[in-house]
Parts: structure tokens; C-alpha cells; sequence
């Protein structure tokens, strides 16, 4: 228990620890000096400053936070003002022109974007990484002392600062906050202290800090924006919120020769009180609220990064993590500690020992009913502590008190131990992820499996997955995807070997997409590899935008067809149609019935000339004459429409469908003929329909009976027709003396029933009587029926002696008609007889 | 009726919800538009939106006038305007020339299109081709179901018909899956589901795809089996004359949207009246279904009941004639008007149809069914031409000829439409094309037997000339097998013994007893069957695209238990109110009860009309 103790050093009430996290792995020839030093989280990116000398590009390094080299390249740009890190460990590279690279872990290069026209002009002096809810932010100041703000560089909108008065160059030192959902820039220039929001530019005087102090050096802004520190050149350390209203400390220290970073921490979170490292160049200073400070001596020049809980502090050699010793872990350790949960420590060290002291400790805690306290203790301070051995005795302890606790809910425990397991297996310096259990609940799993995704940490990803029992969904597919679009972009592979790797990994787990991983393989160039793992795609139509964009259009068309979706199929024609010249277009629709139906229905109803262009390519030679019919209806003039029904005709002919040229022409003889008559006669038939039938009926109306007859003759219209068109036309008209001479022009080929129905149908029964004699004997009745006439129908059926046709009569008659029903009710007896 | 039925028929789900879901999805669609606005809609979506929302309930949300979509410039002075209409591609054409007319004068309005159910790419690449995409917004309403009755819920697409069976265009198949999907999450999970037809099988995969897309719900279910059917499956049933009350009350009326406007002849007054024909109509529910010829003796019969109801009048003291008027009176005076109304309606029936020539009519169908005297038949048909009776009529007596006959001869085949082509005009040459086409009317090929067919779209498979694959495919799957199909499955009972339609013995009643309606039938046997198992032929002879899947949902065979009878029956292309009625008898007997979903009801004249080629 000493031994804890030993490097904690007391500041105020607190104490602040140094913990070892990493020997780095690295060697560096130069150490760090000289060096731009990016060190977000806990990736940190190391560069010569660029050289002047045209002989040595500066190199560009990266390095996990155990010292593992990730990349390493010689810097071919412009020079670098500025390196950062994004949230999603992306390297940003700021350049003097304003030019933003982006790089990824493994120093390849992602994209690229520009921090504004103005830059180009006036170079970048100062550049800051920043981040915010927003996500990762840039701020930059020129030689020309303006301001340029992007908060999000995902979503890259550059806001220009207004002017800051009597600025030259650069400020002496700037910061960048985030306060109220608003990013301003804190500046000082000379005595004076700005602060620049999107519109305005102020004058502002932090309280307790009088011009008298002299001017700002330095100032530092907390992990949170919630703390500030500023440092004046005659030694003066104030520091309190960032609002600048509160002061919680003014301090003058000696001001050695040079001062390096400062950077105010969050103490811890119940107190609220800022404590902050000053670091010179063998020296680094602790300040409390206390005026109390701690002096750590320093051999190497050294980078600070500031965290949410603590400053890492990275040397050549090594890297620690400076802390303040959290509350739970100081009342557990802390020399004669009586806290439930060191004497819980005690007791079970005892108890390990065989001692009877165990049970006077146990009963200690017990007699203070504190023992449920005293485990919660030991969990909490066991999370805290960067050793495995501590944390196992803490927990073990933990363990040994719960035995003691009925209904004491085992949750916090195991979930700390599983936590503890995941954090130890990130910490070590072969994947060099240095958090603490604080960071990590901050950061949350979601984002540490991100990390190590990033970091190409696949099997330790998903077998963090696992254990933690993440739903597949956001677990394992997710970092099977990850690991699969990485997959597809190592070169050395054949297509096929990769495509069987990933099919075998990625299976069909949910949530994984297999056409992201194809569009992933096409971008690296892979445009095979993609079509081999588009293949494993389930539903078709996710398949189509990234073979459209493949240019395997007709693969696309047919996928699209398969998955049924229309609108899918129309977007990949009407791509074609504007992609392919026309011919290879009609030929791909060729092969895709559904997609060329479709489209024909839309060119039906939007572009006519392309449906004929259409079939023409087709040879389909009957649609095309059934499209020249369609438009001849459409034409007005007689001659338009004669000459597309010869196109028809051609079309037909063609087509060998005989009788459909028949037709044709007979219906451009029809036109031609009542075009003849309408010159002759004037009897304006043009605009009538196109029947045969309809033009003679009404020729026959007009009394044109000559034309008609012609007509007739003319179109070989069966005589039939001739007849009970003529017949009707007459009844029609009334014309009956015309009527009875027709009906013995010659003997009638649609019979005589006929005349007497047509006739019984315009109400003249007289006239209808006049035919039932000429009725053959088979309708005699109907006839006789149709006039009503039941006496002459029961005679004639009693004739014909049919039981049919006299059940039908007797249907008609009403007990009025006594005497015709007793006769044929004999007539029938008799037939039985028979 | 004097039925043997079942009397445990299950209680159908409620289908009021689809109703209660689409006006709010509507209201807030409205919403999304503030202030007042004026609002078009196409016409054809009118009384659909009737159902859904009457003007008052328009106008609470802010719709100032209403107006039918008329593809003539607008008038409309409201600076919003709201269009409700399909997605049609010449609706869209018109109104980016209402927008495009409305730029000239620099005028500034709002305008936003809802489609419904859905929106087509096609129509916003309309939208974009004329430049007004940024000006319009976009919505879809996804209205898909309109219920039209207890047990008929209907799509109201009438094109779905000629856009997919006609034209090839297969948009609508995934309507038609959301629109079984939308069952599905309300009604469902269903425990099997079963299908014939190509249509069918694809809009079963759709439906498949967004109930793997979407989240399981474990419900109660209250739609036990799904029977998909395509229209193209069964053609002779809807071009049979329909001799049942509610389908010549359609054939002759024409019932629209589930309602009818019966005429002056009817109503025996100078007005026209408007009637809802469901279950409600208490003395409609009870004829519906009958055959016409026992729908007289049913209607007076009835007229005597209501007039005894009102003869309790006499001899009632004041306290019991008080009670009589608040309590009785109102409905009996209801169903008085209704009663007088379906007289009205069977007199005017009985007028235009129980005249010779109908009788005729039938006779030549009955035959036509039965495949004897075919001469005699064609005679009868030539004369209905030359006599220019009606030009669908001949046309659907054409074609029943040809699917009956497996094709004309080519000797009549050429006589009849060159007859036709002179009666009734050359212009339906193209008519007779898309009747070619959908098999609805071919001419025989000679000697050229089914397998000889089958080696024939062989080879073009391998020839990889898809684009004759389709007609090849067409053609054979639209070879019609009616007699073959008709004696295996027994569609034409024996005509030996009288058949009383009173008492009806099978479906077959719908049809004077001499024809089971094949989709019905076939719909029967599946369900006895559980399955295809041992109607392989009969499939062959409908060209295939069958299937049955069991529910993933796995719903255990609890018994036969209630929701196991409720059947979802869905026409894809349309059904008509006989096979309606043929399905509620077949209900009745086995204890099922059918819901049908179809695409829109349909008969001989809306069927034959969508394939009509003269009008441009």
C-alpha cells in the first residue's frame, strides 16, 4: 500500500499522480525537438519542422500512443502549419496556402480541402484543431490578422471573423471556444484581450486581472471549454471560467526562461476547481486553487495533451499520465485511511493471510452498516487504477465483501470487471489505446470499437463485441464491414481469393451490405472484385446505382428487372438513353422485354417519333403499321391521313398480315370514295366514322340509294347485310310503300322475321302483319308472336304440331285468352296421346 | 335462402380502419400545404375520395374549392394549389402547363402534387423535363385499399388491367404488393399463401421483400390463407353474360365505386337517384347474390311482408301507434324506398333483357360453354355483327367463341373480322391487335399442338431474342385450354337433370347453372387441397406460376379455428360481382368466409372497353 502512495504528491487537499503509461517503442533520432507534434487522444503524429534545405524533405510519421509506427512518408506538399486530429482519426494537415489534406491512420490520403480564397493571397500564420459538438473544427489567422472559422470540417461552411482593431500579424496568443452552441476566438494583443464571435469584436477584462499585470503570453482553454488559464509576461497566472466573470485564482510565479504550454485541467468534478501544468523546459509546475504548487523536473522536451481527466505527458522515452488522484482511490489508499473500503481492503488482505484480523476489519464495517459502501468502493477504485495487480486486489476484495451482503446487486461489479477486461486489452501497448475508465465511459463502446476499426484492429473488435454482448447489428456487422472494405483494398489478392475471404467472414450478417463493400472495392479500382461481390447481394436493387456507376449498364438493367421495381428499371433507362447513343440503346432494351415495355409505354404517351424508331429497329413491322394507323387517326387533312395508312399498308404487307392490308386499303378506298361523293353531292361525310356500314346506312338515309348499292357492291358487303341495313334505314325513315317494294325485289336472305320485327320495333303492326305470310314455317310463330297475334301463332304451332313452340305460346297468353288456351292444351293432350 | 350453409361462418375483420387510416394520412398531407388552397382532383379518383372524405371534412383543412382534373387551363384565383391525382404521366403534362402558364404573367403560386397511391419516376422525370421540379413539392398518399363492402375491398386501378396484361408494363406490381403489405400489417400475419399467375408470383415477392424490409409484430391475426390470382388465368368467366342480381345490376347500371345512379325508368319520377349498394341496403343484401330469376318473387314477396308491417297500423290504439311511428315506421318507410327502387330496377332489368334476343344470347353462351353446336353458334354471331346489335357485345361473344374453341379457324377467323372490321369500322383493326395479343381472340394454328409451342419458345430462349420471347410466351400462356381445364375440373355440370336456381347446388347457379366460374373453382380446389398436390395438370394447362407458401410466421394449425376460414381473395386485373357472389356461396357451404381485394371490379364491357384500339 506504500508503494501507491509513493508518487502521489499532495496539492491543497488534493493529490496528484503520475502514472507511467507506455516505454515508447519508437526511436526517434532526434527526439522530439524540431519536431510538429500532433497528439489527439492518443495517436500522435510526428514530422520534421519543413525544412529549408531542398535536400531533406521533412518526414511525416505516425505512431500509436505506445511509440507503434502506423506510416511513414517523406512530406511531398507545401509547407505545414498546422497538424490535428478529426474525430474520426483522421490526420489534418493545414498548410501555409490554406490547404487542408486529410489523411487516414495509415497515411493515406483521403481528400483535400481549402480554408477559403483569401488564404491563398495572405498565408496561414496560426492554425488550430478544435472540437465541438459539432464534430472537428478549424481556425486559422493570417498574415493579414483575419480570422477563419470551419466548425465542422465535414460540412465544411467557412465563416470569416470581422476585423479585430489594431491587429498586426498574428495575436501573441489565441484560443478557440466553444460557449452557448457559438465558436469564438479568445485573442490577446498586447495588454489587450479580444473576443471575436461571428459579428462583433470586443474589449474584454477578465476580473481580477488588472493592465497593470502586463501583457498575455499564453493562455489555455480546458478539455470542457469551461476552463481558462492566462499567463501575462510579468509572471501573472490568472485562471477561471471561460466566461471570464470568475476568477478563481491569481497567481505571480517566477517566470523562468521560457515557457512551453499550459494547460488548465479540470479538477475533479464535485469541487469544480482548475489546477494547471506550466511546463518550461526542464520543469513542469502544478498549480492549485491553494497557491500550492508541485514541481516535477523534466530531462527531455516533452509535449503535453490535454485530456478530459488528466495531461498525458509524452517525452522521447516515455509517456505518463498526470492526474489528480480521483476521490474514491485517495480515501482507499490514503495513508490511515479509515474509509469502508480500505478497511474492505484490509480485511481481505488478511483474510488471504489467514488472519483473524479479518473478521475484526469485516466487523468494523459491518458495525457502521457501511459494508455495501465499502464494496461500491473498492469497484469504483479499481476502475481508477492503471494497474492490473491493484485492480485485481480491489476487485477481489470487492468479491470477499459481497459474500457478506444479502440483496446487494452484483450489476456495478460485473459490469466493471468486463469493463476493466476491455480496457486492459486496449491499453496494451501493442494497441496503445491509453484510456481511462472516465474517458471511456465518455467516449462510450460504440466509439472505442470506431477506434480500433480505424486502427485495424478487426479480431479484437469483434471479439470485444462478443464478450460485451453488442447486438450484431451494431457490433460485429458493423466491423465486419470495416474489415471488408479494407479487405478488398489489398492488392496483393486476386479477385477471386478476396471475394471468398469476405463471403466467408461476412456470411449474411445482418446490417452488412455487400454493395457498400462493392462500391468500397470499385473505387480502389477493383471494378471485377466489385461485380464478384455484388453478386453475394441479396436484394437486386441495391446492386444498380453502383453498376450504373460501374458503367455495366445492361448488368444494371437486368438486375433492375429482376427486383421488380419499375421506378428502379425506368432510372436505369432513362440513364441509358442519355449514356448510350440510340442504336445500342434500342439494342440493350432489346434484350429486357419488361424494361421495353415500359418504355414504350412512356414514349406511347411522351415521345411518339421514338416509339416508330423503336419498332423500326425491332422490324417489328405490325406495331409499326398499327402505330401509322393510330396517327392516321390523329390527322385531319384527307391527304396526311391517306398517305400514313399507305405507310400502314407498306408496314403491313411487310408484316405479312394479308388481311390487315385488305382492310387498310379498303378503308383508303372508303376515304377516297366518300371524299368523291362529299365533291358530288355535298352529303359531308367526312367527318363521320369509319364504318362501312354506317356511310352506306346513312347514304341509304339520304336516299342516295344508288351510291349505296355501289357502295356495297364496291366493299363486296354480303348481301345479307345490305339487306337489314337497307330494311332498318326504311323502317327508319317510315317508307314503307319503299319497304314492301324492297321486300319483293327478290327473295329476302335474311328471311322475313326480320322485316317483321324491325317493323313491330318502330310500332308499325300493320305493317308487320304484312310479312308474317311470307315468314318461313320454322319461325311462324315467332312471328305471329311478335305481332301479337296469339290466335295465328297457336295455329301455326298447332300445324307444326310442336310442343315447344306451343309451350311457348301458351307463356304468352293471359286467362283472357281462354279460348287459345283450351285449344292448344287439346292440341297438346293429343300430341301425348300420340 | 334456403341454403344447407354452414352456419359458423367466422366473423369478418374490420375493414373501416383502412378507411379511418387513409383520411388521416390525407388530412395530414393537406396539413403539410397551410392556409387555403384550391384542390383538383382526378376524376377518376372522386368518389373513391368520396368514401374516404366528403367536401366538409375537406374544408375544415382548408381546401377552398374543389375541381375535377379536366386537362383544360384553370381558372382557380387561390394562390396554393393542390393536385390529387394517379400517377399518370399526361395528368402531370397538364399541370406543368397549369405552372408553365402560370409563369408567363409572372404569377406566383404554390403548387404540390399528391400522388396516390404512389409516385412514378416517369412522372417526376415529366416534372423535370419541363423545368418545374424546384416549383412543385411532392407527395405520395399511399391510399391503396378502398372498402367497398364487409368483404370487398378494392385497389380502384382500373389500368392495372391493360398496363400489365396489355402493355407489359409491370409498375403496378409493387402497388399491388404495398397494398397486400398494408393488409398484411393490419390483418396479418397470414398463415398461407397461395397464387397463380406471373403477376401474382411477382407481386408476391413484393409483398415478401417489404415484410423483410420492415419490422415483425407479433399480432393477432385475423386473415388466415391469401389466394393471389391473375385475371389472365380465367377470361371466360368475366365475358359471360352475368345473370345474378348485383352483376346485371353492374352489366346494365354500371355500379360505380360501389354505388349507382339509377335513371328516370327506375325511379318511375323525372329524377335520377344515387343508390350505395352494400349490406346495408337491407333489401339488397338479400338479392345480391341471387339469380335474377328468383329476384321477382323475392321483391314481391317482401312488398307483401312490408305491407303487412304497415297494415298493423289499423286497429292500433294512439299509444300503440306512437310507438309504431318512432320506432317502425322510419325503417320500414327506409326499406319501402329501397323495395320500390330494386322493383324499379328489376322492371327495367326484365325490360332489356328478358326479350327474345337475350334469351338467344345466353343460349349461344350456354353452347359456347358446353362447345356444341359451334356452327350454329357462329351463324348466331355473324348475325349479331350484321345487325350491328352492339359493338362490345359482338366483340365479347368473338372472343368467348375463340378462348372456348381454343381459336377460330382461320377461315372464320378472317370472315368474322372482316365483318366485323365493315359493321362496326376499320379502325378496330388495332382492337382486334390487342386482342391477338392477350389471346382473347386468335386464330387456330394448324396442327401446331402445345408441345410443339413449347419446342418453339425453347429455341427462342436459347436464340436469346427476348424481344419475341414475350409474344412467344404470351401467345402460349395465353393458349387458351378452356375445354381440357373445363373437363378436368368439371366446370360444365351436366345438363341431364333441371337445375333449380332456387336452391342452388354449386356455383354454377351464377350462370343459369351451366358454368362454374373457373377462377372460383380453382380457387375451391386449392383450398381443399391445401395446395396444388394433384392439379398438376391443370396447372400445365394454365401455364404454370403456381404457388403455396406456408406463413413464416408459422402460425400452428390450432384445429381449424376461425381465422383459419377467413380467406383474402386477390384478382389482380379485376373481378367481377358474379364471382363475388360464387365465392360467397362457396363461403356459405364449407364455412369460409372470402374477403375479396381486387385490382378494380370489372365485367364484359369494362374489359373488352380497356382493349378497344380506336380511340387514340
Amino acid at each position: 500500500m506504500a508503494f501507491i502512495t509513493a508518487s502521489w504528491n499532495p496539492l491543497g487537499d488534493a493529490f496528484y499522480r503520475s502514472t507511467e503509461l507506455y516505454e515508447m517503442s519508437w526511436s526517434l533520432r532526434d527526439g522530439l525537438r524540431d519536431s510538429l507534434v500532433a497528439a489527439f487522444f492518443m495517436v500522435r503524429f510526428q514530422t520534421s519542422t519543413p525544412d529549408l534545405s531542398p535536400l531533406s524533405r521533412p518526414q511525416l510519421e505516425i505512431y500509436s500512443a505506445s511509440g507503434g509506427a502506423f506510416a511513414s512518408f517523406p512530406w511531398k506538399s507545401g509547407p505545414v502549419v498546422q497538424l490535428g486530429w478529426t474525430v474520426s482519426d483522421e490526420l489534418l494537415c493545414i498548410q501555409e496556402d490554406g490547404t487542408v489534406l486529410i489523411y487516414d491512420l495509415f497515411g493515406s490520403f483521403k481528400r483535400h480541402f481549402s480554408m477559403g480564397q483569401e488564404v491563398v493571397q495572405s498565408q496561414v500564420l496560426e492554425a488550430k484543431v478544435f472540437h465541438s459538438p459539432y464534430g472537428t473544427g478549424i481556425a486559422i489567422v493570417t498574415s493579414s490578422s483575419r480570422f477563419t472559422l470551419a466548425t465542422n470540417i465535414d460540412d465544411l461552411k467557412l465563416r470569416r471573423l470581422p476585423e479585430v482593431p489594431g491587429l498586426q500579424g498574428k495575436p501573441s496568443c489565441w484560443v478557440v471556444l466553444t460557449q452557448d452552441r457559438q465558436t469564438k476566438v479568445l485573442l490577446s494583443n498586447g495588454p489587450e484581450l479580444f473576443i471575436l464571435d461571428n459579428t462583433s469584436c470586443t474589449v474584454v477584462c477578465p476580473s481580477g486581472l488588472s493592465p497593470q499585470d502586463g501583457s498575455i503570453v499564453h493562455m489555455s482553454v480546458s478539455f470542457s471549454y469551461k476552463y481558462l488559464a492566462l499567463l501575462t509576461d510579468t509572471g501573472h497566472l490568472w485562471t477561471g471560467l471561460s466566461t471570464l466573470q470568475v476568477s478563481t485564482l491569481l497567481l505571480h510565479i517566477h517566470l523562468f526562461n521560457q515557457l512551453f504550454t499550459c494547460l488548465p485541467r479540470c479538477r475533479r468534478p464535485k469541487s469544480q476547481q482548475p489546477s494547471v501544468v506550466l511546463m518550461w523546459d526542464r520543469l513542469l509546475l502544478v498549480v492549485g486553487v491553494c497557491n500550492e504548487t508541485i514541481q516535477y523536473p523534466i530531462e527531455d522536451p516533452c509535449v503535453l495533451v490535454g485530456e478530459m481527466d488528466g495531461v498525458r505527458i509524452i517525452s522521447s522515452s516515455n509517456q505518463e499520465l498526470l492526474q489528480e488522484v480521483p476521490l474514491v482511490c485517495q480515501d482507499i489508499f490514503k495513508i490511515a485511511s479509515m474509509a469502508p473500503g480500505a478497511l474492505l481492503l484490509e480485511a481481505h488482505r488478511e483474510y488471504e493471510k489467514s488472519s483473524q484480523k479479518a473478521d475484526e476489519y469485516l466487523r468494523e464495517i459491518k458495525e457502521q452498516s457501511m459494508l455495501g459502501e465499502a464494496v461500491r468502493q473498492c469497484v469504483e477504485a479499481a476502475g481508477h487504477e492503471y494497474d492490473t495487480n491493484t485492480q485485481k486486489s480491489l476487485m477481489r476484495a470487492a468479491s470477499f465483501g459481497k459474500c457478506f451482503l444479502t440483496d446487494f446487486s452484483p450489476d456495478q461489479f460485473v459490469t466493471t470487471c468486463r469493463e476493466l477486461r476491455v480496457l486492459n486489452a486496449v491499453r496494451d501497448s501493442s494497441v496503445g489505446l491509453p484510456l481511462t475508465h472516465t474517458q471511456f465511459k465518455q467516449l462510450t463502446l460504440q466509439v472505442l470499437i470506431d477506434r480500433l476499426v480505424y486502427r485495424q484492429f478487426y479480431p479484437l473488435a469483434i471479439e470485444i463485441c462478443r464478450y460485451l454482448k453488442i447486438p450484431d447489428y451494431q457490433g460485429v456487422s458493423r466491423v465486419l464491414k470495416h474489415w471488408a472494405s479494407c479487405k478488398v483494398q489489398q492488392k496483393d489478392l486476386t479477385d477471386d481469393a478476396i471475394a471468398r475471404a469476405v463471403c466467408v467472414k461476412v456470411g449474411d450478417s445482418p446490417g452488412v451490405s455487400y454493395s457498400d463493400i462493392a462500391a468500397k472495392a470499385y473505387e480502389c479500382g477493383r471494378a471485377e472484385l466489385a461485380i464478384k461481390l455484388l453478386d453475394f447481394e441479396a436484394r437486386s436493387g441495391e446492386q444498380v446505382p453502383l453498376l450504373l456507376k460501374m458503367k455495366r449498364s445492361q448488368l444494371a438493367l437486368s438486375k433492375a428487372v429482376e427486383s421488380g421495381d419499375t421506378d428502379l428499371v425506368y432510372t436505369v433507362v432513362s440513364y441509358l438513353k442519355n449514356e448510350m447513343n440510340r442504336g445500342d440503346f434500342f439494342m440493350t432494351l432489346r434484350n429486357q422485354p419488361v424494361a421495353l415495355s415500359l418504355y414504350r409505354q412512356f414514349c406511347k404517351l411522351q415521345e411518339q417519333e421514338t416509339l416508330k424508331d423503336l419498332y423500326n429497329q425491332d422490324d417489328d413491322h405490325q406495331e409499326l403499321a398499327n402505330y401509322y394507323v393510330t396517327a392516321s387517326y390523329r390527322e385531319k387533312r384527307l391527304e396526311g391521313r391517306l398517305s400514313l395508312l399507305q405507310s400502314a399498308v407498306d408496314e403491313y404487307n411487310k408484316a405479312k398480315n394479308e388481311f390487315a392490308v385488305k382492310a387498310t386499303e379498303d378503308e383508303m378506298r372508303l376515304l377516297r370514295f366518300q371524299r368523291k361523293l362529299d365533291d358530288e353531292k355535298g352529303a359531308g361525310l367526312l367527318g363521320l366514322s369509319l364504318q362501312v356500314d354506317t356511310r352506306g346506312g346513312t347514304l341509304l338515309s339520304l336516299g342516295l340509294h344508288k351510291q349505296a348499292e355501289q357502295l356495297y357492291k364496291d366493299f363486296r358487303v354480303p348481301d345479307k347485310r345490305y339487306w337489314w341495313l337497307k330494311l332498318k334505314s326504311l323502317a327508319e325513315k317510315e317508307e314503307w310503300d319503299e319497304l314492301e317494294k324492297f321486300s319483293k325485289s327478290k327473295k329476302s336472305p335474311i328471311g322475313y322475321l326480320a322485316f317483321v320485327e324491325v317493323c313491330i320495333k318502330c310500332n308499325n303492326k300493320y305493317e308487320a302483319k304484312k310479312y308474317v305470310s311470307k315468314v318461313t314455317p320454322e319461325q311462324k310463330v315467332k312471328a305471329h308472336l311478335a305481332v301479337g297475334d296469339l290466335e295465328g301463332a297457336a295455329d301455326a304451332a298447332i300445324e307444326r304440331r310442336n310442343e315447344a313452340e306451343m309451350g311457348a305460346v301458351l307463356s304468352r297468353c293471359s286467362p283472357s285468352n281462354s279460348l287459345v288456351i283450351e285449344r292448344l292444351n287439346r292440341a297438346r293432350a293429343a300430341i301425348a296421346k300420340k | 335462402m334456403a341454403h344447407s350453409a354452414r352456419r359458423d361462418s367466422p366473423e369478418l375483420p374490420d375493414f373501416s380502419i383502412l378507411k379511418r387510416l387513409a383520411r388521416d394520412q390525407l388530412i395530414y398531407l393537406l396539413e403539410q400545404l397551410p392556409g387555403k388552397k384550391d384542390l383538383f382532383i382526378e376524376a377518376d379518383l372522386m368518389s373513391p375520395l368520396d368514401r374516404i372524405a366528403n367536401v366538409s371534412t375537406l374544408k375544415q383543412h382548408e381546401v377552398d374549392k374543389l375541381y375535377k382534373v379536366e386537362h383544360k387551363p384553370v381558372i382557380s384565383t387561390s394562390d396554393q394549389l393542390c393536385f390529387l391525382i394517379r400517377p399518370r404521366i399526361q395528368t402531370v403534362k397538364w399541370i406543368c402547363d397549369v405552372v408553365n402558364a402560370d409563369k408567363v404573367p409572372g404569377k406566383s403560386r404554390r403548387y404540390k402534387i399528391i400522388f396516390t397511391p404512389q409516385k412514378f419516376y416517369a412522372c417526376e422525370a415529366v416534372l423535370e423535363e419541363q423545368g418545374i421540379f424546384g416549383d412543385v413539392t411532392i407527395d405520395e398518399w399511399p391510399f391503396y385499399l378502398l372498402p367497398l363492402d364487409d368483404d370487398i375491398i378494392s385497389l380502384e386501378l382500373p389500368e392495372f388491367f391493360q398496363d400489365n396484361f396489355l402493355a407489359g408494363d409491370q409498375r403496378w406490381v409493387r402497388t399491388a404488393g404495398s397494398a397486400l403489405h398494408l393488409l398484411y400489417s393490419l390483418y396479418g400475419p397470414f398463415s398461407k399463401v397461395y397464387g397463380i399467375g406471373r403477376c401474382s408470383k411477382m407481386a408476391y415477392e413484393s409483398w415478401r421483400e417489404q415484410v423483410e424490409e420492415g419490422e415483425q409484430k407479433a399480432r393477432q391475426a385475423e386473415i388466415g390463407n391469401v389466394f393471389l390470382i391473375d385475371r389472365d388465368v380465367d377470361f371466360v368467366t368475366p365475358l359471360c353474360s352475368q345473370v345474378v342480381y348485383e352483376g346485371l345490376v353492374d352489366d346494365i347500371f354500371r355500379i360505380k365505386c360501389g354505388c349507382v345512379e339509377f335513371g328516370p325508368d327506375v325511379t318511375s319520377s323525372d329524377k335520377s337517384v344515387k343508390v350505395m349498394l352494400n349490406s346495408q341496403d337491407k333489401v339488397f343484401s338479400e338479392i345480391r347474390n341471387e339469380h335474377f330469376s328468383n329476384v321477382f318473387g323475392f321483391l314481391s314477396q317482401k312488398a307483401r311482408n312490408l305491407q303487412t308491417a304497415y297494415d298493423k297500423r289499423r286497429g292500433m290504439d294512439i299509444k300503440q301507434m306512437k310507438a309504431f311511428v318512432s320506432e317502425e315506421l322510419k325503417g320500414l318507410k327506409q326499406e319501402h324506398r329501397l323495395l320500390s327502387l330494386h322493383i324499379g330496377a328489376s322492371e327495367s332489368i326484365m325490360k332489356k333483357k328478358t326479350k327474345q334476343d337475350f334469351q338467344e344470347l345466353l343460349k349461344t353462351e350456354h353452347l359456347l360453354l358446353e362447345g356444341f353446336e359451334i356452327r350454329e353458334c357462329i351463324s348466331y354471331i355473324e348475325e349479331h355483327i350484321n345487325r350491328q346489335v352492339s359493338m362490345v357485345e359482338s366483340l365479347r361473344l368473338l372472343c368467348l367463341l375463340s378462348i372456348t374453341e381454343n381459336g377460330l379457324l382461320p377461315k372464320d377467323y378472317r370472315s368474322l373480322k372482316a365483318q366485323y372490321l365493315q359493321s362496326y369500322g376499320v379502325d378496330h383493326l388495332l382492337t382486334f391487335s390487342n386482342l391477338r395479343q392477350l389471346g382473347l381472340l386468335v386464330e387456330q394454328q394448324p396442327g401446331e399442338t402445345l408441345t410443339v409451342m413449347e419446342s418453339k419458345v425453347g429455341k427462342l430462349v436459347n436464340d436469346k431474342t427476348a424481344g419475341k420471347l414475350t409474344d412467344a410466351f404470351s401467345s402460349l400462356a395465353k393458349k387458351s385450354n378452356f375445354r381440357a381445364l373445363s373437363r378436368k375440373l368439371n366446370l360444365v355440370p351436366k345438363m341431364d337433370e333441371e337445375y333449380d336456381l332456387r336452391v342452388p347446388r354449386d356455383m354454377a347457379y351464377i350462370f343459369s347453372g351451366a358454368y362454374i366460374p373457373l377462377s372460383c373453382k380453382l380457387i375451391e380446389q386449392v383450398l381443399e387441397r391445401d395446395g396444388w398436390m394433384g392439379l398438376e395438370e391443370v396447372t400445365r394447362l394454365l401455364n404454370g406460376h403456381e404457388f403455396a407458401v406456408t406463413g413464416s410466421s408459422g402460425v400452428d394449425s390450432k384445429g381449424k379455428n376461425d381465422t383459419q376460414r377467413i380467406i383474402l381473395v386477390m384478382f389482380l386485373g379485376g373481378c367481377t360481382y358474379s364471382e363475388i357472389s360464387a365465392l360467397r356461396f362457396l363461403g356459405r357451404e364449407k364455412g369460409y368466409k372470402f374477403i375479396v381485394v381486387t385490382t378494380a371490379i370489372t365485367n364484359s364491357s369494362r374489359l373488352l372497353e380497356a382493349l378497344l384500339g380506336n380511340h387514340v
